[in-house]
């Protein structure tokens, strides 16, 4: 666990730059560490990021591709556009909350 | 009479209703289980069909001869769950009473959830490996299979036996070489982990273990379909895998009766206290095996070590006590590494799998995360064990907690 310096905010990480304070989060740190991965946040990335919060919040666990998915009713492909590549990491990234545990 | 119901007579549900019958008294509780069939499977056998080293019908027997006297079996197929009526309606319009219920209807392979499985390719260049059915039939499809490009694919975790894929890999890559046919054969292993498995000190074990064996790993890979013209797996990120043989691990749910019931997540699984296994919003409903939402392995050493500290707990919550005993999420696994030889894990909810010796501390004889020939034994005996120490709810000596000693912490 570290901290580092993005968009003015210092935040508390872990190795792989995920925040391990949901506190520190904010809308401004949001749209700072989407930055960084080379997102910028439209209303249909915050609906996302606002459910993972509440839902992170609810169960404790950062949810799943399948879960924001038919929580949302969005198909996995627009999560796909939305945050290209690796979605599931890159929603939990901006949005403050540990990496989703892989499954065992 | 108070009325225990058991949902399943698999693993978990055949050793609960076997160790509490010892437990409850007789003239107090009634015991009854129900599964669809009265067929048993020892699943950990699926792996070894269509390498022909065993076959269907030693690996299956009746489910009622595994279960107790005094313990009421019933066959039927459950239709819905009633919590606010403590009752169960199975699909022939049965009606079954409970006070205390237990959910153990496990995991199944859901082919038919990614578009393109279950199309024209299906059990021919596309199968699975998770019922016995499909075991059969892919031990029929690699007889035939000579040359070619052969995928093993995971679709997305969690899945029962997480290690099963690699060990159908590392098998099949033995099992090419006797036959004289991996110079003409392509393997690659994709799955949606970013790694070989999911903590990583194994996970780079188990890479390097695909790595020595020429099996190339494709990761990250969310599957959208099967593309039955280019005969590939299609990634949601546009990435195309073909194949001429595919063995596909298909998305895993809990049983259909646990989400018309209300009782189940988005895949089916219960949500549980990982600690007791006490269905959340219920005093009643407990999860067991496969079939709970708990944050470790969907395996039998799982359902075996759950089901040690679920009684305890059990006894003490119908008779009004807190229940203090505390589930930890020990897995305990052989991994099949073809050549006759096997890696073992063990790990629970906070401990990844570590190397070490088990299960005397230094002395073993079993190595963690090590090829060993001990370990092959170990698993091939284990057939025996499961039939006649496990199922009957006989103490077996391994503690149901994980031990940290013997076990080597990486620097």
């Amino acid at each position: 666990m570290s901290t580092t310096t993005i968009g003015g905010h210092t935040l508390t990480v872990d190795d792989e730059g995920f925040l391990t304070d949901p506190t520190e989060w904010s809308e401004e740190v949001a749209a700072a560490l989407a930055e960084q991965i080379g997102v910028t946040l439209e209303s249909e990335h915050w609906a996302i990021l606002g459910f993972l919060r509440a839902e992170h919040a609810r169960t404790g666990e950062t949810p799943t591709l399948r879960r924001v998915s038919t929580g949302m009713q969005i198909p996995v492909k627009r999560l796909f556009e939305l945050f290209p590549v690796k979605p599931a990491k890159k929603m939990a990234y901006v949005a403050g909350l540990p990496k989703p545990r892989g499954c065992v | 009479m108070h009325e225990l119901l058991v949902l399943g007579g698999g693993t978990a549900g055949t050793m609960i209703v076997n160790k509490l019958r010892r437990r409850l008294d007789p003239t107090l509780w009634n015991i009854t289980v129900v599964d669809r069939d009265d067929v048993h499977h020892y699943q950990p056998g699926y792996l070894q069909v269509p390498f022909g080293t065993t076959s269907p019908a030693r690996i299956t027997r009746s489910r009622h001869a595994q279960i107790a006297d005094g313990v009421r079996f019933v066959t039927g197929e459950v239709d819905v769950v009633d919590p606010e009526r403590n009752e169960v309606r199975l699909s022939d319009g049965t009606e079954l009473h409970y006070e205390q219920l237990v959910i153990a209807t496990g995991t199944s392979p859901r082919p038919e959830e990614t578009p393109g499985v279950t199309g024209a390719l299906w059990r021919r260049s596309v199968h699975e490996f998770y019922t016995l059915e499909g075991a059969t039939l892919l031990r029929d499809a690699l007889t035939r299979f000579t040359s070619g490009r052969l995928v093993v694919h995971i679709t997305e975790m969690p899945i029962k036996c997480p290690v099963a894929p690699l060990e159908f890999a590392c098998l099949a890559d033995s099992w090419l070489r006797e036959h004289g046919r991996r110079d003409d054969v392509e393997l690659v292993f994709v799955t949606p982990l970013s790694g070989a498995f999911t903590r990583p000190i194994a996970a780079e074990r188990f890479g390097s273990l695909l790595q020595e064996r020429g099996i190339t790993v494709e990761t990250d890979f969310v599957v959208e379909q099967v593309d039955e013209d280019a005969s590939a797996l299609v990634s949601y990120d546009g990435r195309s895998v073909p194949f001429d043989l595919l063995v596909t691990v298909p998305l895993n749910m809990g049983a259909d009766f646990v989400g018309r019931s209300g009782l189940g997540d988005d895949l089916n699984y219960v949500p549980v206290d990982p600690k007791t296994l006490l269905a959340r919003g219920h005093d009643n409903i407990f999860a067991l095996g496969d079939a709970s939402d708990i944050p470790t392995s969907k395996a039998g050493s799982v359902a075996h070590f759950s089901v040690h500290v679920f009684v305890e707990n059990f006894l003490d919550h119908v008779a009004g006590r807190p229940m203090t005993h505390e589930f930890d999420g020990h897995a305990n696994c052989f991994i099949e590494s073809g050549d006759g030889k096997a890696l073992l894990i063990d790990f629970n909810y906070e401990v990844e799998p570590l190397p070490g010796r088990f299960p005397l501390p230094y002395v073993g004889p079993l190595g963690l995360l090590q090829e060993t020939r001990a370990n092959h034994l170990g698993k091939q005996s284990f057939a025996w064990v499961y039939w006649n120490v496990l199922l009957p709810g006989r103490p077996l000596p391994l503690p149901a907690a994980m031990s940290m000693t013997g076990k080597h912490v990486p620097a």
